[in-house]
């Protein structure tokens, strides 16, 4: 395909970055070439300028802190670099268009999704007429496989899920058929099956619009099973490129090889030897109720007769796709909700029945890590005073909380000087660390962690899975982990129990449970887990 | 929804009995007597004294209250003690001019001031970010009366553009009616307009931060529309819980606009009659208002249900 005329050149683009940070380029020197039906993928972790490159090509760099300083960008053959905001507002949208890589928060919430899909058609099909952008807007839901379009046409972005969310994003790129199209980590926040859904979408649209796609990931499972061509960027610079079978297969620069490394890979964890459980799950269920405008009542079953055990020691995993109710459960587990039916019980005791007082007793023994390290660390508070607040509270002098908490700072790999600083110092890997830090400072029995590595670029994630083994070893915690990649819950289950709509449909030993699954559903998310066969 | 407004509706019951008992209490703790006022100087103690038990003022003051509270259970809010007019009919001959002037200001100050913040917000740092502040900001602090009696002297008086003072109703004389009205309106508004551009101003520049903005920008959406269309909708709760208190604000703002510019209003009776110690007249101007407040919050609740899917009660 390469003999088509290119659709997105770029040449020795170089992007300032405001003065006094650690670098002086967000992106420097990076040249690339798109080409009719390729899909190129951008590979770097957070902060390697692969974000920025995909701005400048839109034209929505955030006005005054960046800068293009030099280079060329051709869109179908015309110069877009400098060209005036009307010319852009005519292309964006038309001939290039962008899928973001926040569906939770990139739509209009106040805006229904088949106008936020329409408007598209209204700003660049003048002459259509009314019922023409319904049904173009209506085919359009169907080609991204979105549910029952003539309801989902009037429903808002809160009504429906990440997943779809995300497929409306893509009808909106797609609505004019443009000749490309920029993806940026339009995967990283869904849950496998929904995520080889939307590759092979791209696939699929790729060959019937003929257009090109510039993909943006960190993940190189996903490189390995969609990409034509491959560039990877490192502190905004280009570090290799070439066709993905060449990166994959015989990577030149030694950060390609540690990005491909770090894609986490298959590796079973031996079942641990019976013991009575610490955490007992019984038939737990437990139902939202919500009603409406005039006092219709919709019922979700987010857990249904869910039971498990967990051993001292051990990790169980909870692994399904978004909406499966993992995290419904993890927050009755820790106690923010109460099942409807069913006990949980710890140590024997059943948790949702004792009194507040008792109940605020036994809460520090189990503790959530959450998902993102981002917002889950008050802002104000030095880490220090975030890590001794539990302990104290249960009866530690504040000397003792503190020498414990530099003690486990150290242990979770950080500085202990890390005590005296604020959050917004630390990376997110760091925050993530800090985060186990402080569940560990109320020395838990149990330790429940929600999609604790998803935020996480892939290096990291495997640095931080090698950390919560070193310290399972060594304290000797056991852990419900709650995640929807299944190559991360291999790396640290024993257990592992797939879950769906809001029943688990198969637990069991892990090897058992990926190699020899039961059930229909568990035999598809394994299907659906991206780049395990070509890698 | 229904629920809602039925459920306001009876809450509002609580709320009116409570601001009544304020109401009656605080009037009688004020110092000064109707009938010392209404028998006039000269007038003998027997004479006040007659005149005293004449309008029930000499019963003890719980008997007085449940007196006039079941008087108002029924719709009948009592007689003014100095015109001896029904309170109702009162307060409604003077409504008219009061609604005019309050929903005129209200119109302007949204025609003028929501503009004016999204463009301040849009064009954040620059000199018309700056002028619209630092506006608003001598908006805010500059009292109504000066306000209205600067904008008199300016327009009125020496360049003779508008009429000084009165009122001309609407349905009268339409024309003379909007000549009559700039001045108090403006003179109203300007408080209001201060605070409301400020809001727009900055819920926007929070919204214009978010991940949707720059979604429509790559749909293609010029910047302005980006403005219009996406972004001032998703501003819009904060303006108009702003917007709800403004009314509120408008109320004691009107008690003043009206006697700078001698407009027989609501505003006027009311300082009427707490000079006089008219106790009728004021526990049901009081409890008109409140009524008012009441009426215009569950507007707002309603108005977030439209703005915001996600709102619901």
């Amino acid at each position: 395909m390469s003999q088509m005329k290119p659709v997105l050149e770029m040449q020795d683009l170089s992007v300032t970055l405001p003065s006094g940070l650690d670098r002086t380029h967000a992106v420097e020197d990076v040249s690339l070439t798109i080409r009719r039906g390729e899909i190129l993928c951008v590979v770097g972790e957070s902060g390697s300028g692969k974000s920025v490159t995909a701005s400048v090509v839109m034209g929505l760099l955030p006005r005054n802190s960046l800068n293009v300083a030099k280079g060329t960008v051709m869109l179908e053959g015309e110069d877009i670099t400098s060209a005036p905001e009307q010319r852009m507002d005519q292309l964006r949208g038309n001939r290039m268009a962008m899928i973001f890589q926040e569906p939770l928060t990139a739509l209009n919430p106040v805006m229904a999704l088949g106008r936020q899909i329409a408007e598209v058609l209204v700003l660049h099909k003048p002459g259509l007429g009314k019922a023409a952008i319904r049904s173009r807007v209506l085919e359009l839901m169907a080609d991204v496989h979105l549910p029952a379009p003539e309801e989902m046409y009037h429903r808002y972005p809160h009504q429906i899920s990440g997943g779809q969310r995300q497929r409306v994003m893509i009808a909106m790129a797609l609505a004019m058929e443009p000749a490309l199209i920029i993806a940026d980590e339009p995967t990283t926040a869904l849950d496998v099956t929904t995520q080889a859904q939307i590759l092979k979408l791209f696939r699929e649209l790729l060959t019937k619009h003929d257009s090109a796609v510039m993909l943006i990931t960190h993940d190189f499972g996903v490189v390995a099973e969609i990409a034509d061509q491959v560039l990877v960027m490192r502190r905004g610079k280009l570090v290799e490129s070439g066709t993905a079978q060449d990166v994959l297969q015989s990577p030149r620069h030694d950060y390609t090889k540690e990005l491909i490394a770090a894609v986490p890979r298959l590796r079973y964890l031996p079942q641990l030897a019976e013991r009575e459980p610490v955490l007992k799950a019984e038939n737990v269920s437990l139902t939202y109720r919500q009603s409406s405008w005039l006092g219709k009542t919709t019922e979700v079953h987010a857990v249904q007769d869910v039971s498990f055990t967990l051993a001292p020691g051990e990790t169980l995993g909870i692994v399904g796709e978004s909406g499966s109710g993992k995290s419904t459960l993890a927050r009755m587990v820790v106690g923010f909700e109460k099942p409807d039916r069913g006990r949980i019980l710890f140590e024997g005791q059943d948790m949702p029945g004792l009194t507040p007082a008792r109940l605020r007793q036994m809460r520090h023994r189990i503790q959530m890590i959450f998902q993102d390290p981002y917002s889950s660390l008050n802002p104000r508070r030095r880490v220090g005073q975030s890590m001794i607040e539990g302990p104290v509270r249960m009866g530690k002098s504040n000397a003792e909380a503190h020498r414990c908490a530099c003690e486990l700072l150290e242990l979770v790999g950080l500085q202990p000087s890390a005590v005296d600083r604020f959050p917004h110092e630390f990376s997110g890997g760091q925050r993530q660390r800090i985060c186990i830090a402080r569940a560990l400072a109320l020395e838990p029995d149990v330790i429940v962690a929600d999609e604790a590595v998803s935020a996480l670029d892939v290096t990291v994630q495997a640095q931080v899975l090698d950390l919560f083994e070193k310290l399972r070893t060594e304290l000797g915690f056991a852990m419900l982990f709650i995640t929807h990649d299944l190559r991360v819950a291999s790396n640290i289950c024993n257990r592992v129990a797939v879950m769906s709509k809001g029943r688990i449909v198969e637990q069991g030993e892990l090897k058992r449970v990926f190699e020899n699954p039961e059930n229909e559903y568990t035999r598809k998310l394994l299907a659906a887990m991206p780049g395990v066969s070509e890698m | 929804m229904l629920r809602l407004v039925a459920l306001r509706i009876l809450s509002s019951v609580p709320v009116m009995f409570i601001v009544a008992v304020i109401v009656f209490g605080l009037l009688r703790l004020s110092p000064g007597d109707p009938a010392v006022i209404l028998a006039g100087d000269s007038a003998t103690p027997e004479a006040i004294a007659a005149l005293r038990q004449q309008l029930g003022l000499d019963q003890p003051l719980p008997i007085q209250f449940v007196t006039w509270l079941s008087g108002v259970v029924t719709g009948d809010f009592g007689q003014s003690i100095l015109s001896r007019m029904p309170v109702l009919s009162l307060i409604f001959d003077r409504l008219e001019a009061t609604l005019v002037l309050a929903v005129s200001a209200i119109i302007i100050t949204v025609l003028i001031a929501v503009p004016l913040g999204a463009i301040a917000a849009w064009r954040h740092n620059s000199w018309i970010d700056r002028a619209v502040m630092a506006l608003s900001v001598a908006g805010f602090s500059v009292p109504a009366f000066v306000i209205g009696y600067l904008l008199m002297l300016f327009f009125s008086v020496k360049w003779e553009l508008l009429p000084v003072q009165g009122y001309v109703s609407p349905f009268a004389d339409p024309g003379a009616a909007v000549r009559h009205l700039i001045l108090p309106s403006v003179t109203l508004a300007l408080v209001f307009m201060a605070l409301i551009a400020r809001v727009t101003r900055s819920s926007l520049l929070e919204v214009l931060n978010q991940d949707f903005v720059r979604t429509a920008r790559a749909k293609g959406n010029s910047q302005r529309r980006v403005l219009w269309r996406h972004a001032l909708p998703n501003a819009a709760v904060p303006i108009i819980t702003v917007i709800g208190i403004g009314i509120a604000m408008l109320i004691s703002g009107v008690v003043v606009t009206e006697s700078v510019f001698n407009i027989p209003g609501i505003g006027r009776l009311t300082i009427d009659a707490i000079l006089a110690r008219d106790y009728p007249v004021v526990q049901g101007l009081m409890l008109f208002f409140a009524l008012i407040y009441v009426g215009v919050n569950l507007l707002i609740d309603i108005a977030y249900i439209i703005v915001d899917p996600r709102i619901r009660y």
